[in-house]
């Protein structure tokens, strides 16, 4: 093969001016003459200075005028990949949990297996950053809805380190969620017939910001999912 | 006709008067005034005519009318209030794709002024 695959890495960026550097930085030396890794950085209206931190770095800077949330966000980044012809896009957080090396990993798996999205994932080696307790028995729960709902077990359901193919990004080009996104996205990935399936990662503890979900925001979360992920499955 | 139709009269007039006035203004949209106006209608009915609200508490078995009336109005803003919720949804789904979209025009004419 001699044209190297294009991939749009999208880093949503709220609040990261800490971490967003090292983060681009880091993804542009994975690229080699087999996979071409561009970075895009979505800046959610960030109020520290993101901005003018990614407009000096090697990288696609898209800001929004309004902050968005995650979801829309990363929507934002799937349509920039969508429409300048990317070969696949995935997305990894701004906040240097997501190793990019782990990237062509992905690729590899994804291409391989035939699959429509590739999902990294923390628990099926068990190594490196593996988040606490209580939120694994989270994770775990939403592991059993899902398999409850689709028959698929997703051992890491809320990893938001995907790589997806042009087919899933038309699909989502059209509907994502806001919120808390990537649970019910699998049921969105499962009622439209992709494929998808997991790849063990590594993930480090975050170098910087803060997680969106703590306190009693944990209970919105599991609530808010819980809902999202039954009438996803029931919307036609 | 009793002090309390009178001020009631006034009072339901009035709000008549001020949605009005803001239609004129051009501040509120006439799909979102018709409700108004039409609730507005309803309580000047009631105030000149005392018995109606006795009648029809009657005619449907409501044993103390101003029950009724309470539970009517209350199921109203009910059902407004998920009209409204319905409304911000969707503001906040076209809002959001004017975002998205004005995000990458920007950086489609940074790229262009740089290029």
């Amino acid at each position: 093969m001699n044209k190297s695959i294009k991939v749009a890495v999208i880093i949503p960026a709220y609040n990261e001016e800490a971490s967003i550097a090292s983060v681009v930085n880091a993804v542009n030396t994975v690229s080699d003459s087999n996979i071409m890794l561009t970075p895009v950085v979505v800046n959610d209206c960030s109020k520290d200075t993101t901005q003018q931190i990614i407009a000096g770095l090697n990288c696609v800077a898209l800001n929004l005028p309004i902050n968005l949330g995650i979801g829309g966000a990363v929507q934002t980044g799937i349509k920039y990949a969508y429409d300048n012809g990317f070969d696949f896009c995935v997305q990894i957080d701004g906040d240097g949990q997501h190793p990019p090396h782990f990237i062509p990993v992905l690729e590899k798996e994804l291409v391989k297996n035939n699959w429509d999205v590739a999902i990294g994932s923390r628990f099926i080696a068990k190594e490196g950053f593996q988040s606490t307790i209580l939120r694994r028995t989270g994770i775990q729960y939403f592991q059993f809805l899902l398999k409850l709902i689709t028959g698929e077990t997703v051992t890491d359901s809320t990893s938001g380190m995907r790589m997806m193919n042009r087919k899933t990004m038309k699909l989502l080009y059209a509907y994502y969620p806001d919120e808390y996104p990537e649970p019910e996205a699998l049921i969105i990935y499962h009622r439209n017939g992709l494929k998808f399936g997991e790849v063990p990662v590594q993930m480090e503890e975050r170098m910087g910001g803060q997680s969106s979900i703590q306190g009693f925001g944990a209970v919105y979360y599991m609530f808010k999912v819980t809902i999202a992920i039954i009438f996803t499955y029931l919307r036609q | 006709m009793n002090r309390i139709q009178i001020f009631a009269i006034i009072g339901s007039l009035g709000f008549l008067a001020y949605v009005m006035w803001q239609i004129k203004k051009g501040k509120l949209r006439e799909e979102y005034a018709f409700i108004w106006i039409l609730s507005t209608f309803v309580l000047i009915v009631l105030s000149v005519w005392r018995n109606a609200l006795e009648i029809l508490a009657h005619a449907l078995g409501v044993f103390a009318p101003p029950n009724l009336l309470f539970a009517g109005a209350l199921f109203a803003v009910l059902i407004y209030l998920l009209h409204l919720s319905l409304t911000v949804s969707k503001l906040q789904a076209q809002n959001k794709t004017l975002a998205q979209e004005l995000a990458l025009l920007k950086q489609k004419i940074d790229r262009n002024n740089k290029a």
